[in-house]
């Protein structure tokens, strides 16, 4: 899996709070990117140790000639080592922009590197793939769309068996796939999606991983629901998706994160979520939401939020298919078990990511929406009043809320007495007329379902509280017909 | 967020739940001045709810420069430096000091070998392809009367009468570079002859010498020995091949 660099290996060129700062700035210009639909980001693969054996010599810009130079020693070099060389020099360069550009504007250049890649000697094909990974990696459209006559190439070997090779080629074409529409034109034709399909039989995890992520790029794209996602939901690719993400000791945290990834832009896109269904999507990311509890619990291990979004995000979409009705019968979706789970990630989302709180009460919603069964587990495993714990993070707790007191007095009778009512107090203090409102809805039913609620509302100041929102638009007619209710019963 | 002590145990215990409470409305609920009913929430791709999820994952493609070791099967470092070996298989006579050095060479040039005629193929599928054109016999026996070359691309089931059609389709259908080839000329006894090296990196650098129409996408590169007698294209093939070398 990936992670942060440790400190240890690369002398900190700046502290912490510059380190914090550059993060807080990423961050900005990635919610800046997602709003204007353009989010894109790459991967680079760099040998961690050549980092180090390399280190101290930085990476030069090399002008034509030195480039020329290196190309021709490589091709017509007549000791291995010395061919090697040459293109690892000019891999180090590449890491460099100008060199970048330079290289691109080289007449066969390309070609040469295409011809290395594809030659007789397995190292220089290495060490050609990688030059090709700097390349794809680049910020500059013409330096990455230099790279496309190499894309069939890099798709036949996907079918080999040198998983490092594999493994560099699949986060190339990851990197060259995220860059436009005209180079995924190019690679959809060429057979990716095939391609993808035969090697996602690999029994490497790493090969797995950058294959995941490749794909997750693929389905990322705008055109994807149309152009892409159908012929993906035609293939393999979910059967071996669903395999990769069922829990057990095969479960390989960096490979599930990615695949998970690949669903999530697969269903929100709506373009065949049945099918997912009926391949038992619902019943492995029910299992694997069970694991992942489980984990939280276990381990302080970093990256596990990273698999709970998508997978929070997938069955809380797929719930609200038809499809998932038919299946309900299933043991995982009545399994309470998967309440329980679900608020001990809440807990752990809690410290851990609080922003993706609103995605777990999201499935909260769905599971509970219609479901007695579910709305029973919360009141059985005594969840209520985490729940309320939860009610200034989001006002669906309020809508969850609604969800199991609109079933009916059986339901309502268990909500009551308990910290309720002084939260519904609390929440009639805020002035958002959407918190209020909730709030409003909430105690109709409870009125309605529980006998003595409105008595106890009346003693604790309930009137007061409501006095405040006579005047809103949006408030007052409930408002009335609450104090109505409250007084005459 | 304190959650029951119980809740850990019951998520390690058996599947199941209570029996559910019984359901019963009353038909005011909800109605005018209030609305509330249980909704099914979904979000689609684009929308700002996820706006927060996508940007850490974004932050996660992006925060990295290698991989750690952590669970791979192999940790990501060059591997050890050995004494000096030599690739056993026979006729190769390439050295190595690394073993994952070996290993790529290995799977590169000896795990999808034409035992006919020694060429190496970069997968499974493209050995099988040329086994079957160029060693099967009754392949070319059959391709005078029917569509037998397949298109290389997997999962694309077009079948072509000759190959020269083939490449057209993978050209104009599948956007292939017009000059598609691997080469991986025979590894003969001994160190390999630089000019026979010479000559193929100078046709992937498209030298004119050779018109690499017909030569491309054929599912072979250097053909060294002489081939018998097969009809039309192929022969002329041969030659071409022959005078090269």
């Amino acid at each position: 899996m990936w992670s942060r660099q440790r400190g240890g290996l690369k002398p900190l060129r700046c502290g912490v709070e510059q380190l914090r700062c550059r993060r807080r700035e990423r961050e900005a210009a990635l919610r800046k990117a997602r709003r204007e639909q353009q989010l894109v980001s790459k991967r680079l693969l760099r040998d961690e140790a050549l980092e180090e054996a390399e280190e101290g010599c930085v990476a030069m810009i090399f002008g034509e000639a030195e480039i020329q130079q290196f190309l021709r020693l490589a091709q017509r070099g007549t000791e291995e080592k010395e061919r090697e060389g040459a293109l690892v020099s000019l891999r180090r360069g590449l890491q460099r922009p100008e060199t970048q550009q330079t290289f691109i504007r080289l007449e066969g250049s390309i070609r040469t590197l295409v011809g290395l890649l594809t030659s007789n000697q397995a190292l220089l094909q290495l060490e050609a793939a990688r030059c090709l990974h700097e390349l794809s990696h680049s910020e500059q459209s013409a330096v990455v769309e230099a790279c496309l006559p190499a894309t069939s190439y890099l798709l036949t070997y996907l079918s080999g068996h040198s998983s490092d090779f594999i493994e560099l080629c699949l986060y190339t074409l990851g990197n060259l796939i995220v860059e436009s529409e005209a180079v995924r034109r190019q690679l959809l034709p060429q057979g990716i999606v095939p391609a993808l399909a035969a090697c996602i039989q690999s029994p490497h995890l790493t090969v797995l991983e950058a294959l995941g992520y490749a794909l997750s790029q693929l389905l990322q794209a705008k055109e994807a629901p149309e152009k892409i996602i159908p012929s993906v939901l035609g293939s393999t690719l979910p059967q071996h998706m669903l395999q990769l993400l069922q829990p057990g000791p095969k479960l390989n945290l960096g490979v599930a994160v990615e695949f998970a990834w690949c669903l999530h832009y697969i269903i929100c896109s709506q373009v065949n979520n049945a099918l997912l269904i009926t391949q038992g999507a619902l019943s492995t990311l029910g299992l694997l939401l069970l694991d992942l509890a489980g984990a939280v619990q276990r381990t302080e291990d970093a990256g596990l939020e990273l698999l709970a979004c998508p997978v929070l995000r997938c069955l809380s979409n797929l719930l609200t298919e038809a499809a998932a009705e038919a299946v309900g019968g299933q043991l995982q979706l009545r399994d309470e078990r998967v309440v329980a789970a679900l608020f001990i990630l809440l807990q752990f989302l809690l410290q851990k990511q609080p922003s993706l709180l609103p995605e777990g009460l999201w499935l909260l919603n769905n599971l509970t929406a219609n479901s007695p069964s579910f709305c029973t587990s919360l009141l059985s495993l005594d969840l209520i009043e985490p729940l309320l714990h939860l009610l200034s993070v989001s006002n669906v707790v309020l809508t969850v809320l609604c969800n199991v007191a609109e079933k009916g007095p059986a339901y309502c009778q268990r909500l009551w007495p308990g910290p309720l009512l002084s939260s519904l107090l609390d929440t009639l203090a805020f002035s958002d007329t959407e918190v209020v409102g909730q709030s409003l809805e909430l105690l109709q039913l409870l009125f309605l379902y529980q006998p003595g609620a409105a008595q106890a509302f009346l003693q604790q100041s309930g009137l007061q509280a409501l006095q405040r929102h006579e005047e809103v638009a949006q408030l007052q007619d409930r408002v009335h017909a609450l104090q109505q209710t409250a007084l005459h019963g | 967020m304190q959650l029951p002590p119980a809740l850990h145990a019951r998520l390690a215990g058996a599947p199941g739940s209570a029996e559910p409470l019984p359901v019963e409305r009353d038909p005011a609920a909800g109605t005018t001045p209030f609305s509330f009913a249980p909704r099914l929430v979904r979000f689609p791709r684009e929308h700002d709810f996820f706006e927060d999820g996508d940007v850490q994952r974004h932050l996660y493609l992006q925060d990295v420069l290698t991989q750690v070791g952590g669970a791979p099967e192999r940790p990501r470092r060059p591997s050890a430096r050995v004494p000096e070996f030599t690739c056993q298989v026979a006729g190769c006579c390439q050295v190595f000091d690394a073993l994952e050095d070996y290993e790529h060479h290995y799977h590169a040039l000896h795990r999808n070998v034409c035992s006919f005629c020694k060429r190496a193929f970069p997968s499974g599928h493209l050995l099988d392809t040329h086994i079957l054109e160029w060693h099967d016999s009754l392949f070319q026996i059959l391709a005078e009367r029917q569509d037998m070359y397949q298109c290389l691309v997997e999962g694309c089931t077009e079948k072509f009468r000759t190959s020269r059609d083939r490449k057209e389709h993978l050209v104009m259908r599948h956007l292939y570079p017009a000059d598609f080839r691997f080469d991986k000329p025979r590894r003969s006894r001994g160190p390999a002859v630089p000019g026979a090296a010479e000559q193929v990196l100078a046709e992937a650098l498209g030298d004119d010498r050779v018109p690499s129409e017909g030569d491309a996408m054929e599912v072979c590169s250097e053909h060294v020995e002489p081939s018998p007698e097969p009809a039309g294209e192929r022969r002329a093939y041969s030659h071409r091949c022959l005078t090269r070398i």
